[in-house]
């Protein structure tokens, strides 16, 4: 009994070496779009673009490639982030009225000083809490506006409080004020800060009630006043300082005239309500950018009158007559122009303009007529329609590459202009990837999306949808394809101008239309998609446009099993006339299980022109070749009635379940066009999701039962393989078909391909080939006597390497399998790891991974681990993703166990459910709907960002850190910055080596924290001046008490 | 072969006397008392001399009662072997049933299945429900024991539930909950799993080993300390076919003292149940007092125990485990010599069938 101890290698150090060399765990890169973005910036002397997202997270970019990121301690969401221009540094502020001060350093950017905690949480009075910063030009001086009416003043890179210059109480006794405009005994909050874009040291203030002061920073004086009449939301300065524009809440904005002489300014020189006459939300931001041409851009986010059109998400840029108005699909968070700053220039010549939107980012080309939008070569929105199933194929041939990208350029050549990407800072000094690397993605809306996965930056390269195969209730080439199509025609008849922008589409026609499984051969380009209608097409590459029948077949899993009735959704109606298939993947054929199941697994084997797919009713072969469907197998336990209810069965089905959840944080999140289609699946989903929530309430106890044959879904095709191998006797191999269900069994088929395999095979095919068709005949049923669900089947060759893929063997492109020795297959399930030998299928070994560990296989692939040390060295691997969130790995035939890593959170179900690996050791997962975390178990097969950038400051630890500990860095990427002024600098070592030594997301690394007095005296000064007596003794109190815990504690 | 072989050496009759009958026909043949070999010899021998060798046979011999009893593994050969006296008088029959692959103690049978062949595994269902007469061996299954004994604290037990091809759920359930430890600091609260409900009827339940709130330390020996409720459900099944708990039971009034004395009472009880509500337990003489439904009425305050079982309604059980656990040798497969008696022997033949386990030497296993 004992034996069942974790079986451990004997610590062979030579053995221990080699693992060393081959196995290493990484978090690279995260690809796609930020989650929940609350905070954007710009930095014009470097180029670069910072965003802060809602959980803490700091991810700067420049050009593609470039990309740092960081991370605050605390999840709390960045509020607004402000660069020290051209210094490669950047003050965060966050919610709970902290400001850090960031800077990038070789390795990662890092904190530097973290500031005051601006009261203690508990303390926070409302007059205190921090509205809006502004950094001086000059960089030296930091105001912040309070909610309180104060502004205060914080040097930098010290962050220490200027005590002799806080403004309020001088405004406050300006007797010549309006009552207006008092709040109490106070102005009311800042809402703008904004410095003189001519004279340094002069700001302008703005007030929540509509007072805008002009103060002199160096006389201590009040300039101008201005007495604006409504609420006040944003102020910009004109480029010349003569003018600024205060933008309202009521819809409106002003603008007003600087003059000397004129201390009191009571009307603006123009007040414009855009949107009106009706009433209008509140232009919340308003950017005025001066050209040569003539009249000023205007640039302004909402505005929108409130009743028709309240609910828009929307930006508006109007130069003379020119105006569009930008609808978004989500809310708008910030955006800014890329303008020139030389301070000669005359102009502001905006090129272009950046719009950060809650759920992706886009970028108007500001410079070309019309005002087009830029594609993105980052930061794309993965998400635009939800993923439901990911695909990756490493090493692309070139050709299929170049074909993807021309059909990719023709897509997007209608869509958008030209231009160059505006943010381009730093240099990307990562090698060319060797190789090319697609990562496929499927979404909800039938879409299959192809990435560029080959380097840093995620980039779309071509999209396929799958809904004009269907005849579907709004049909697709009555859609806009082009927005910038129609714009043009409604811009006569409607007002405002709406121009839809932004790719980021939420709402499905149709819910069947989804990807579940998606297979691609690079080799004979054929594509394999399955969706939850049980549709499953194959397509062909094709580089010309093409109007065509797609043949349509229908494959009744069933098989006549009685009793049954499907109560889910109907089959999609295909379309019945010819449909236009622009280049690229074009559908061939369209096979349709019954009932219209999900699809949950397919297999694509183009050598022999099969498909293979199963849902939770049984499986499918079909050879697309000659269009017949060769074999249909109901896996139905006849007891199991849950798996006729539909799509989705009261089973925990946590992916599903966890999929809806996202959907309905979508929902709630976008708010604005409701959608209420009720198909039939919908009532289905909301009982379940009501179930599902009942479950969660439920007291926390588990039955423990065995599973049985009676088990619902039992009969769910998890996994399909194709594989020549020998199944009925040990002298001839073939073509097999290998099925595992969710209740442990495992089929396997004898498959007769005319033409293919050995012996009787091509004998008979030498009769007449093209009469003849694919048989198939049951060789093997297994069934695993613990009945887990079947998660993976793989074929070993004799040298016990998995075999090839579909022509890697016929074509020379990878080692032949070994066809003299005994195959042998690997069936993994959910609770174990099991070897059998072939054909007679006995066991050889096996790996009990649930009973020892107590986890649960998700998801297993083969991948080969190259060393770092030799060359040429190489070991197939198995790796095992669990329901814990840890990797397994384990080396083949022999499983035995390796290492293993801790990777994703155990709570992250989506993650764990959406994880893909590639074929040489790195993978991907979501850590958001949005974004894909990549990793690396290979410790020679890595893509981390690999960058520099050219900086103002040399590189050393800013004076107020001198003598103190370096803080420790919150970075993902180790190596992932490069010295900044380059190779003359070297970095002080002190600096960078124990970054080097912290490990990455440790605890410790907090712990060791040690803050120099700088921070504690700020924060006392600070206090003096935002407390009462009480409360700062309070205060005092609370520091010491945090002290005496941790020294670390201030910076929280 | 015979390398191992406890054999008695009391009753030393050298040779036994062997009478076998198929059919209509008759064989006769002695073996060696002391080394009667192991039973798949011994049944290759008997299709030998009965020259048939391609027929699966059922073996049965008549004990000193006079009863039919089956031979179909080692250790009931031995026991027949052993209690033969002089002669042993066998019948044999042709394996018609088509379900005798059920899976059982028959150790024969059971080699022939693979992991793969599970499917087969499935008991199959219209066996059940003859108002049975107790002597088919397939009949007789262990369902549950208390093994290691010897090397656990007197303050835990470690259960065995054999599921294999019962109808009977485990039935039970499991949940967070936290214990105290003794630690050098003093008491520790610390998180642990614990039994937090019972199925009537079901197999823990059915067994009496396990109550509600006994703390589970151990599923086959493995720890569960650190882990969550998950992880130890997902072990528990993932081992239900052959499931070894270590509990810490939440009564500990019941349990074994070790000092009661190496050889123990074993007790086994079969219970039939054609429909139900009688069960069977030793109510004399230092038996084993069975409980059926209140976990917390089973008394073990004896060496060694264990047994009992409760009413099912279809299936017969008997529980093999009743053996105390002296001193283990070899772990034997846990297919142990049931010892199938009719209910009305059982109180006079207690003693009896203990001593000659006992000189058996027979074991618990584990």
């Amino acid at each position: 009994m004992m034996k069942f101890r974790f079986r451990r290698q004997g610590t062979d150090p030579q053995r221990e070496k080699i693992k060393q060399e081959l196995f290493a765990f990484n978090k690279t890169v995260e690809h796609g779009f930020p989650h929940q973005p609350s905070a954007l910036a710009f930095d014009p002397k470097l180029q670069l673009m910072a965003i802060g997202t809602k959980s803490g997270a700091i991810k700067v970019y420049g050009a593609p490639g470039v990309e740092f990121t960081g991370l605050h301690k605390d999840t709390t969401a960045v509020t607004q982030i402000h660069f020290l221009p051209g210094q490669g540094r950047l003050l965060s502020l966050l919610d709970d009225n902290t400001i850090y001060l960031w800077e990038l350093v070789a390795g990662a950017p890092r904190e530097v000083v973290t500031l005051l905690h601006f009261l203690h949480p508990l303390l926070l009075l409302s007059a205190t809490r921090v509205t809006v910063l502004l950094l001086l030009r000059s960089c030296d001086l930091l105001c912040i506006g309070t909610e309180g009416g104060g502004v205060y003043f914080l040097e930098l890179p010290r962050l220490t409080l200027k005590d002799s210059q806080t403004l309020g109480e001088v405004l406050d006794s300006e007797a010549f004020l309006p009552d207006d405009y008092r709040c109490g005994k106070s102005l009311g909050p800042v809402e703008s800060l904004q410095e003189h874009p001519q004279q340094p040291g002069k700001i302008l203030i703005g007030y929540s009630r509509g007072l805008v002061v002009l103060w002199d920073l160096s006389t201590r004086q009040v300039e101008q006043l201005f007495l604006g009449k409504q609420q006040l939301e944003s102020l910009v300065w004109e480029r010349s300082g003569n003018l600024f524009v205060s933008s309202h809440n009521d819809g409106g904005y002003s603008v007003w005239t600087v003059t000397n002489g004129n201390t009191c300014n009571q009307q603006p020189v123009s007040s414009t309500i855009p949107y009106g006459p009706f009433p209008c939300k509140a232009i919340n931001k308003i950017l005025w950018r001066t050209t040569q041409t003539g009249s000023p851009v205007l640039l302004y986010s909402g505005g929108m009158p409130r009743a028709s059109y309240g609910d828009r998400h929307c930006l508006t840029i109007q130069q003379d007559k020119e105006h569009v108005t930008l609808d978004f699909t989500s809310r708008v968070i910030d955006f800014f122009t890329v303008h020139s700053i030389e301070q000669e220039k005359e102009f502001d010549e905006p090129s272009a303009l950046v719009v950060l939107l809650e759920e992706e980012l886009v970028v108007i080309d500001l410079q070309n007529p019309g005002w087009p939008s830029l594609p993105t070569p980052y930061l794309a929105p993965l998400h635009s329609s939800a993923i439901t199933c990911s695909f990756h194929i490493s090493s692309v041939p070139p050709k299929l590459w170049e074909r993807l990208v021309n059909a990719g350029k023709a897509q997007q050549g209608r869509q958008h202009a030209h231009g160059s990407w505006p943010i381009c800072g730093g240099k990307n000094l990562a090698p060319p990837p060797k190789q090319q690397e697609l990562l496929l993605t499927g979404h909800e809306d039938g879409t299959v999306r192809f990435w560029d996965a080959s380097g840093v930056a995620l980039t779309p390269l071509y999209k396929l949808g799958t809904a004009n195969v269907f005849h579907t209730d709004c049909d697709p080439c009555d859609d806009p394809q082009d927005p910038s199509n129609d714009p043009d025609m409604q811009q006569e008849e409607e007002w405002p101008p709406f121009r839809k922008v932004g790719c980021f589409d939420p709402y499905s026609d149709d819910p069947r239309l989804g990807i579940q499984k998606i297979s691609l051969c690079k080799y004979s380009n054929k594509l394999v998609v399955a969706g939850t209608a049980g549709q499953v097409i194959v397509l062909g590459l094709s580089d010309e446009r093409s109007d065509h029948m797609v043949d349509v077949s229908v494959v009744d899993l069933l098989q006549d099993r009685e009793g049954f009735t499907w109560k889910g959704h109907d089959r999609l109606e295909p379309r019945l006339k010819p449909a236009p298939f622009p280049p690229g993947f074009q559908p061939l054929v369209l096979v349709q299980c019954l009932p219209p199941a999900s699809v949950t697994a397919v297999a694509l084997h183009a050598e022999w022109n099969l498909i293979s797919f199963g849902t939770s009713h049984g499986f499918g072969l079909f050879d697309y070749h000659r269009r017949n469907a060769v074999l249909a197998r109901c896996t139905l336990h006849p007891n199991d009635s849950l798996a006729m209810e539909g799509p989705l069965s009261r089973v925990k089905s946590l992916k599903k379940s966890l999929r809806q959840s996202f959907r309905r944080i979508r929902k709630s999140r976008v708010s604005g066009k409701k959608r209420t289609i009720t198909t039939p699946t919908s009532k289905v989903q909301e009982a379940n999701a009501a179930l599902a929530e009942q479950e969660d309430v439920a007291p926390v106890q588990r039955r423990i039962e065995p599973r049985s044959a009676d088990d619902s879904l039992s009969g769910v095709v998890r996994c399909l393989c194709f594989a020549d191998t020998f199944l009925r006797d040990g002298t001839h191999h073939g073509p097999t078909l290998w099925a595992g269900t969710n209740s442990g069994s495992v089929y396997a088929y004898a498959l007769e391909v005319p033409g293919v395999g050995s012996g009787r095979a091509c004998e008979r095919g030498g009769a007449g080939e093209s009469s003849v068709c694919v048989e198939a005949v049951l060789g093997k049923e297994i069934q695993l006597m613990h009945r887990a669900p079947v998660v993976s089947i793989c074929v070993l060759d004799g040298r016990g390497k998995p075999l090839p893929d579909p022509y890697e063997a016929s074509q020379d492109l990878a080692i032949a399998p070994d066809m003299t020795n005994a195959h042998s297959v690997l069936i993994a399930s959910e609770e174990q790891l099991k070897v059998f030998s072939l054909p007679k299928v006995s066991a050889k070994t096996k790996f009990k991974l649930t009973a020892h560990e107590g986890c649960r296989v998700r998801k297993v692939a083969l991948v080969a681990f190259s060393s770092t040390a030799q060359e040429d060295y190489s070991e197939h691997t198995l790796v095992c993703l669990t329901n814990l969130g840890d990797m397994h790995l384990f080396n083949i035939p022999a499983l035995r166990p390796q290492v293993r890593y801790d990777c994703i959170r155990k709570e992250d179900i989506s993650g764990i459910a959406s994880c893909v690996f590639t074929k040489n050791g790195q993978g991907f997962y979501l850590i958001s709907p949005s974004e894909y975390e990549r990793f690396s178990l290979s410790a020679k097969v890595i893509t981390e960002p690999l960058c520099s950038v050219q900086l103002d400051r040399p590189l050393e630890p800013t004076p107020a850190l001198q003598g103190s500990p370096p803080l420790a860095c919150c970075s993902r990427s180790l190596c992932g910055f490069l010295p900044l002024t380059g190779q003359t600098e070297e970095p002080p070592s002190a600096l960078s080596s124990p970054i080097l030594d912290t490990p990455l997301d440790s605890p410790l690394s907090c712990a060791d924290l040690t803050l120099d007095s700088t921070g504690e005296l700020t924060v006392e000064d600070v206090r003096d001046f935002l407390t009462t007596v009480d409360e700062a003794e309070n205060n005092l109190k609370n520091i010491k008490e945090e002290e005496g815990r941790s020294t670390g504690i201030l910076i929280n | 072969m015979n390398k191992n072989h406890r054999v008695p050496s009391n009753r030393s009759l050298s040779a036994v006397e062997v009478k076998s009958k198929f059919g209509a026909e008759f064989r006769r043949f002695s073996l060696d008392r002391s080394k009667p070999g192991r039973f798949d010899e011994f049944y290759g021998l008997l299709q030998h001399v009965h020259r048939i060798p391609n027929v699966e046979l059922l073996v049965g011999y008549a004990d000193v009662h006079g009863d039919l009893l089956p031979i179909n593994n080692d250790d009931n050969y031995h026991k027949a072997i052993t209690t033969a006296s002089p002669l042993l008088r066998l019948f044999l029959q042709r394996k018609e049933e088509a379900d005798y692959t059920t899976f059982g103690t028959d150790s024969l049978t059971r080699k022939k299945n693979t992991v793969l062949s599970a499917v087969l595994l499935r008991p199959d269902t219209n066996r059940k429900k003859t108002p049975v007469i107790i002597s088919l061996p397939r009949d007789f299954r262990p369902v549950s024991s208390i093994i290691d004994v010897d090397i656990l604290p007197e303050t835990h037990r470690r259960v065995r539930l054999y599921k294999h091809g019962q109808e009977k759920p485990l039935g039970f359930y499991i949940r967070d909950g936290s214990s105290v430890r003794v630690t050098p600091q003093g008491l520790e609260k610390v998180p642990g799993i614990f039994i937090s409900r019972m199925v009537p009827g079901g197999l823990a339940e059915s067994t009496g080993l396990l109550a509600v709130n006994d703390e589970v330390l151990e599923v086959n020996g493995i720890e569960v300390a650190g882990k969550s409720l998950d992880q130890v459900t997902d072990m528990m099944i993932a081992n239900s076919h052959n499931l070894i708990i270590t509990v810490k039971p939440a009564n500990q009034r019941n349990n074994v003292v070790r000092s009661g004395g190496g050889g123990g009472a074993s007790g086994s009880s079969g219970r039939s149940s054609d429909s139900g509500a009688s069960y069977y337990g030793y109510s004399s003489q230092g038996g084993v007092a069975a409980a059926v439904s209140m976990p917390s009425h089973i008394i073990q305050n004896f060496p060694v125990g264990e047994l009992e079982s409760d009413e099912e309604d279809e299936d017969l059980v008997i529980e093999a485990g009743g053996e105390a656990e002296p001193i283990r040798r070899a772990p034997s497969n846990y297919s142990m010599p049931t010892l199938p008696r009719y209910e009305p022997h059982l109180n006079l033949r207690n003693a009896n069938a203990r001593r000659s386990l006992e000189e058996d030497g027979t074991v618990i296993t584990l």
